[in-house]
């Protein structure tokens, strides 16, 4: 069944996927900033025993899916999401809901993703697609990261779905129910509960691992890998920092800018708050990551390496996490207007 | 980061698509804009990919040496943990450590060894040969 689905660019798979989803039943008010924002979406995880591709696992986002997630319960939408462990029954069921006129959210592995260029294919299982159409034995699909949507066959698209692995998707579907009526009143209501949930996340969640502490902790920590892991690991390590800051997803800067860019969409909805001037905050914190960014790169690139320099680079983060508790701290105090 | 300040500088993903960036207009306002990468992360992601090829190398030298067997190779090849082999194959995790020893690896039945073929996206006589179809990805 052809049906009405509206492809838009986006920064983030899970944020676009959720806006792109949402599009017709919001009227286009859930942008990606707001999905981001009302998902609470704003994080830092530093988990050294947890490695990926051979480096410490660091996270400037929430858990894959609860972007979606809060953005839907928020905004009082009921949502539908299953998971398979028989590669038929997945099928059956996405066909299905495809012949409703339902767009429906993937979850897949980026791995053997065939549009993605080869350099960017990392058994990584948490991207996000929407499927929206069947044209013969392939599956029409829009992915938020690319400019238009792409083409895959019956088989590429079950391979992605059952891509194996840390996070395996079983090919995990999910979607949002139809014909709720957003208000602005809701999406006021969200707003301010997806600020007060990122407050927590990032200054109260228990642990010296996460939030504004786990960056102030990464700081500290990084000081230390020049004598622990070598030039050479150091480098590598700080190269997966960066990777996690600024690749494909973030919108640039560890996810700040598109933090800041909810701040000022949210500002329209409840005026009187300050969230204007707070977004500016957010900016700069952006600003700041990519500058650490620039330096980290002086460092994987051999131009940078005595202690001083590693000595620089953790104080970059200790700044930011400075800065980054401040504004926390500003949104936590509002009293809202 | 200002909207004029968006990097344009050539990256492996901007053969394919450009990437969407959030930054300020001239009256501060969010904008979305187009960028086709930043260097100094396509350097991290080149970073990354040497870590990999040094990984492959020494697999590969493991495998000749009779240290280990050549499916050490493919799965440093494929990016793979025992976990990620475990998952496509169907084996249990300590039946795949077991299988990375040359011994054990050359005992496997043809069945077993297409389970690994399949997996690396290899035919199983490439699979005892260590060589890699750059088409199979």
């Amino acid at each position: 069944m052809k049906m009405e689905f509206e492809h838009h660019q986006g920064a983030h798979c899970e944020s676009g996927v959720t806006t792109n989803l949402l599009r017709k039943s919001s009227g286009g008010k859930i942008t990606e900033p707001m999905a981001f924002g009302i998902g609470a979406g704003l994080f830092f995880a530093y988990i050294p025993f947890i490695k990926i591709n051979n480096g410490p696992a660091i996270a400037f986002r929430t858990m894959p899916g609860d972007i979606f997630n809060r953005t839907c319960k928020s905004l009082g939408i009921p949502v539908f999401r299953k998971k398979f462990s028989s590669k038929e029954h997945a099928e059956k069921y996405l066909v299905d809901r495809l012949n409703d006129g339902t767009p429906v959210g993937c979850q897949v592995g980026v791995y053997y993703l065939p549009y993605f260029p080869r350099e960017y294919r990392f058994h990584f299982n948490a991207h996000n697609i929407v499927v929206f159409e069947k044209v013969g034995d392939n599956f029409l699909v829009s992915d938020p990261i690319m400019e238009t949507t792409t083409v895959l066959s019956n088989y590429e698209l079950e391979r992605v779905r059952f891509a194996k692995g840390a996070l395996a998707p079983k090919g995990h579907i999910y979607y949002p129910a139809k014909n709720v009526d957003i208000t602005d009143e809701t999406i006021k209501k969200a707003i301010k509960s997806g600020i007060k949930k990122n407050v927590y996340n990032m200054l109260y969640i228990p642990g010296s691992f996460a939030g504004v502490a786990g960056i102030k902790r990464t700081g500290n920590k990084i000081k230390g890998w020049r004598d622990k892991l070598g030039l050479e690991k150091a480098g590598s390590y700080l190269a997966q920092m960066v990777r996690m800051q600024e690749e494909i997803g973030t919108g640039g800067g560890g996810f700040r800018y598109i933090y800041a860019a909810f701040l000022q969409e949210a500002d329209a909805y409840l005026p009187g708050n300050q969230l204007r001037q707070i977004s500016v905050t957010f900016t700069k914190a952006g600003d700041m990551w990519r500058e650490a960014a620039v330096h980290a790169a002086g460092i994987y690139k051999g131009r940078l390496g005595s202690q001083d320099d590693f000595n620089k680079m953790g104080d970059y983060l200790l700044e930011i996490a400075e800065v980054e508790k401040n504004a926390f701290k500003t949104l936590k105090n509002i009293k809202w207007q | 980061m200002k909207k004029d300040e968006v990097p344009q500088d050539p990256g492996a993903l901007g053969k394919i698509t450009k990437e969407l960036c959030y930054a300020t207009d001239s009256s501060g306002k969010y904008v979305a804009e187009q960028s086709t990468g930043w260097e100094v992360k396509s350097k991290a992601l080149d970073v990354a990919w040497q870590d990999i090829q040094k990984r492959i190398a020494a697999a590969k030298q493991k495998v000749l040496k009779g240290e280990a067997s050549p499916l050490l190779f493919f799965m440093e090849y494929r990016l793979m943990d025992t976990g990620i082999l475990a998952g496509y194959t169907g084996f249990w995790q300590w039946q795949v450590k077991r299988h990375l020893k040359p011994g054990a690896f050359n005992t496997l039945s043809p069945k077993q060894l297409q389970k690994y073929a399949d997996a690396f996206n290899v035919k199983v006589d490439d699979l005892k040969t260590m060589t890699v179809n750059e088409d199979g990805v």
